[in-house]
């Protein structure tokens, strides 16, 4: 973090934002998606023996965590587009950044996740940087951690995501 | 496979597969990802400024996923990925993911870890590189799975 943040973006350094439910309990039919999209052959998925020898019963991909927040691309009576990773698009629109990219993430795995669970989630901006020059533009970077929980209050995860938010070269 | 199974050092078997379009947007679309980038061709190269529509983050971690328990079997258990993304992978490419072996230990309550560093490539041009720790069973009747609370320290 560099001491030429606006007030308002040190303020939100280390706070719980944006917590909220999954719109829907965790499915089997988006785990048997998400593995045909990877080829993924995995017996804890696909076969009921398996998984209820080895997990106690059908768990999903632990690297499906943050598919469970992903909003509907639309819903009725929404008025406003809702963004996964809010945090990220209010540092866009905050600092101007029109395009952004992902570059690193990391995910730690906790409870396994199971069918019908229904999930918790908020975000906590870790850090941002001074403006940075990289070949796709001009921007800066910052850290956020999703933290991820069940409906028995189970840590599940966590994934710490940078962002790179910039305006590209001219 | 058992942690005595694997040695430092060891290389896992190649994995490669040739992408499409379709790879990318099946793939976006199972994480639940509608940004344009990932199944617009033209929003990808006119407003990203990328050759093509590319794969996206959670899409590139369920194939790390799939590749490491490829190798283990289903009685592996992710701890930990840390991946970091150094380019694109776009449709007509062939992308290798491949790993070796960095550290086999075995933690403060008795479970065994495989620290494994994982690449994902095409031409031999790095995109991403990829940092797990996976659980595999101790001894025969060990089960990473069953490890609760403190017995799981990922």
């Amino acid at each position: 973090m560099t001491d030429d943040l606006p007030p308002e973006v040190t303020a939100l350094i280390d706070a719980v934002q944006y917590e909220e439910r999954g719109e829907f309990p965790v499915e089997q039919g988006y785990v048997w998606t998400s593995c045909a999209s990877v080829e993924n052959g995995n017996p804890l998925f696909w076969d009921a023996a398996v998984a209820d020898a080895v997990t106690d019963g059908p768990i999903a991909p632990p690297t499906m965590l943050s598919v469970w927040f992903r909003p509907h691309h639309w819903a009725p009576d929404r008025t406003e587009q809702a963004l996964p990773l809010q945090v990220h698009f209010d540092l866009k629109e905050r600092f101007g950044l029109p395009e952004a990219v992902m570059t690193d993430n990391t995910i730690v795995f906790h409870e396994p996740v199971r069918p019908g669970d229904l999930l918790r989630t908020h975000q906590i901006l870790r850090s941002v940087s001074g403006p940075k020059t990289t070949k796709l533009g001009t921007g800066r970077f910052w850290v956020i951690d999703v933290e991820y929980f069940n409906q028995r209050d189970d840590l599940v995860g966590v994934e710490s995501y940078t962002g790179f938010g910039y305006r590209r070269g001219e | 496979m058992i942690l005595t199974d694997v040695r430092e050092g060891s290389v896992l078997p190649t994995l490669r597969y040739d992408v499409t379009a379709t790879t990318i947007v099946v793939g976006a679309l199972a994480a639940r990802d509608w940004r344009p980038m990932h199944h617009d061709h033209d929003f990808a190269v006119n407003r990203n400024g990328t050759r093509d529509i590319f794969m996206n983050t959670p899409n590139q971690a369920a194939w790390f996923e799939r590749y490491i328990t490829d190798w283990t079997g289903p009685l592996g258990r992710l701890g930990r990925m840390k991946f970091r993304m150094k380019g694109s992978v776009f449709p007509g490419d062939t992308m290798s993911l491949e790993a070796t072996v960095q550290a086999i230990t075995v933690d403060g309550v008795d479970c065994g870890w495989v620290e494994l560093l994982v690449s994902l490539t095409v031409d031999d041009d790095l995109k991403t590189d990829c940092t797990a720790r996976v659980a595999i069973p101790t001894d025969p009747d060990d089960n990473p799975w069953r490890r609760r609370g403190d017995q799981w320290q990922p």
